[in-house]
């Protein structure tokens, strides 16, 4: 992802536990149309793992895992 | 006169209020401060006797008794709905538009089931969260002699959070108890990659499924419910075939706090180690309402409840409260008809599951009877 892009939909998931963050992400990617592109914000290390599991089970694309300074944030389009 | 307003009587509100009664029992007395406990039914639920309603264990009955006969006579109860809160006012108003003025407010209303918000659900599915449910799963589950049996976690989070693997391994057990086993398929489902959100929980639940022959299916997210096919199909883009469904319900919280500002989706945002209202004064939240990282468990409530108890009657009497909350949960697990586990942990710990037993099991029905005096405040 560039830093032109803007993600469609962001889900701020910061201090959840797990899975707090990758239900935040299944429960609202439910709710949107295919090509919607997704910031899920998570402090938790293991959605960096458990996330991009799940979009390869539920048929999503994984675009980039970002690593910030006290955060990740992770991008998803929906299929 | 300082006038402390609790909003709910389930275990959070009660116990709260027969500790601030029995903390603030001088100052109650010479009429200085006001603990007001509010709820909209009159009788005290304590819902893990509903487990054991499907089993013939317990009745619906057993899980209820007024609420008046359970809190301190230094408390004034209110039965009535409050239907809006003003932080910035510092009053709630009631259905008959009666409004009430408070100088410390506590909020500790829940969490309801939401089995409408998935297609199909509250047709085609049974479960044991409530008392209607509890009772029609008891008398379909005692009907049920063969067939596909599926345990579904379908909302996360949800009350009592081991509730789920606690009926998957009674039922198990139940129905070896009744020669039934060999005709009936148990399938567990859970929405994230393991069987439970605690890795050790999850760990522990697979190597029991595993041993006792319940198939486990991960990363299923129901999507809609067809009751009529008897077919549930998920958001990942799986079928399953059913001919009795257990199905935990999803969960919401109240609309008295997302329209209050205090959080989005019912849960107010707080303090995990204060419970103090992040978005407003002298309000806290405890039980399933506080936002917070662990269980919504009547364990979490309890210890809540302790901690808020000592800050509001710091605050009452002018003093700076100290008193803080760690995330400490205890739980006892059922692993069968009579046998059970025991973990506790706080927030960041993993908890240990220690081998299960009958003591442990009897501990637990022990501790059901017993918290009638929980709820008084007196353990």
């Amino acid at each position: 992802m560039t830093d032109t892009t803007e993600p469609d939909v962001t889900i701020d998931s910061r201090d959840a536990t797990c899975p707090g963050p990758l239900m935040d992400l299944i429960g609202k990617v439910k709710t949107l149309d295919p090509g919607t592109v997704v910031e899920l914000q998570t402090t938790e290390r293991n959605s960096t793992t458990d996330v991009p599991e799940w979009l390869e089970e539920a048929g999503h694309d994984l675009v980039e895992i970002e690593e910030r300074d006290d955060h990740w944030n992770i991008y998803i389009e929906v299929n | 006169m300082h006038r402390i307003a609790i909003v709910g009587g389930g275990t959070g509100g009660t116990v709260l209020a027969n500790r601030l009664a029995s903390e603030l029992q001088s100052e109650i007395e010479a009429d200085e401060v006001e603990v007001r406990l509010i709820t909209a039914d009159p009788d005290h639920v304590y819902k893990p006797t509903f487990l054991y309603v499907p089993f013939g264990k317990k009745t619906v009955d057993d899980a209820r008794r007024p609420i008046e006969d359970l809190i301190d006579r230094r408390v004034t109860l209110t039965i009535g709905e409050v239907v809006d809160v003003d932080t910035d006012g510092k009053k709630l108003t009631f259905g008959d538009s009666s409004v009430l003025a408070y100088d410390q407010l506590v909020l500790a209303t829940g969490a309801t089931l939401e089995p409408e918000a998935v297609p199909g659900l509250a047709e085609g599915g049974h479960h044991f969260y409530g008392p209607d449910g509890a009772e029609r799963l008891r008398d379909d589950l005692a009907d049920f002699t063969e067939g596909h049996l599926v345990l579904s976690v379908v909302g996360v989070p949800h009350m009592c959070p081991a509730a789920p693997v606690e009926f998957t391994l009674m039922v198990d057990d139940w129905l070896r108890e009744r020669g039934r086993r060999e005709d009936v398929e148990i399938t567990y489902t859970y929405p994230i990659n393991r069987a439970h959100g605690l890795e050790s929980i999850a760990d522990w639940a697979t190597d029991l499924f595993e041993e006792r022959d319940v198939n486990l299916e991960t990363f299923f997210n129901v999507e809609e419910i067809d009751p009529d096919a008897e077919v549930i199909e998920t958001v990942e883009g799986s079928e399953m075939e059913y001919d009795l469904l257990v199905a935990i319900p999803p969960h919401a919280g109240s609309d008295l706090v997302t329209d209050a500002g205090l959080g989005e989706d019912g849960w107010v945002d707080v303090d995990k180690h204060t419970l103090e209202a992040t978005n407003a004064e002298d309000v806290y939240a405890i039980g399933d309402a506080a936002d917070v990282p662990t269980s919504k468990a009547g364990s979490v409530a309890h210890y809540e409840a302790g901690v808020v108890a000592d800050r509001i009657a710091s605050r009452a009497r002018g003093t700076v409260p100290t008193a803080t909350y760690d995330g400490k949960t205890v739980c006892f697990l059922e692993a069968g008809m009579d046998e059970a586990t025991f973990i506790e942990f706080s927030y960041g710990e993993e908890p240990f599951v220690r081998e299960p037993s009958k003591p442990l099991h009897w501990a637990k029905l022990g501790y059901n009877e017993s918290y009638w005096l929980t709820a008084r405040g007196l353990l």
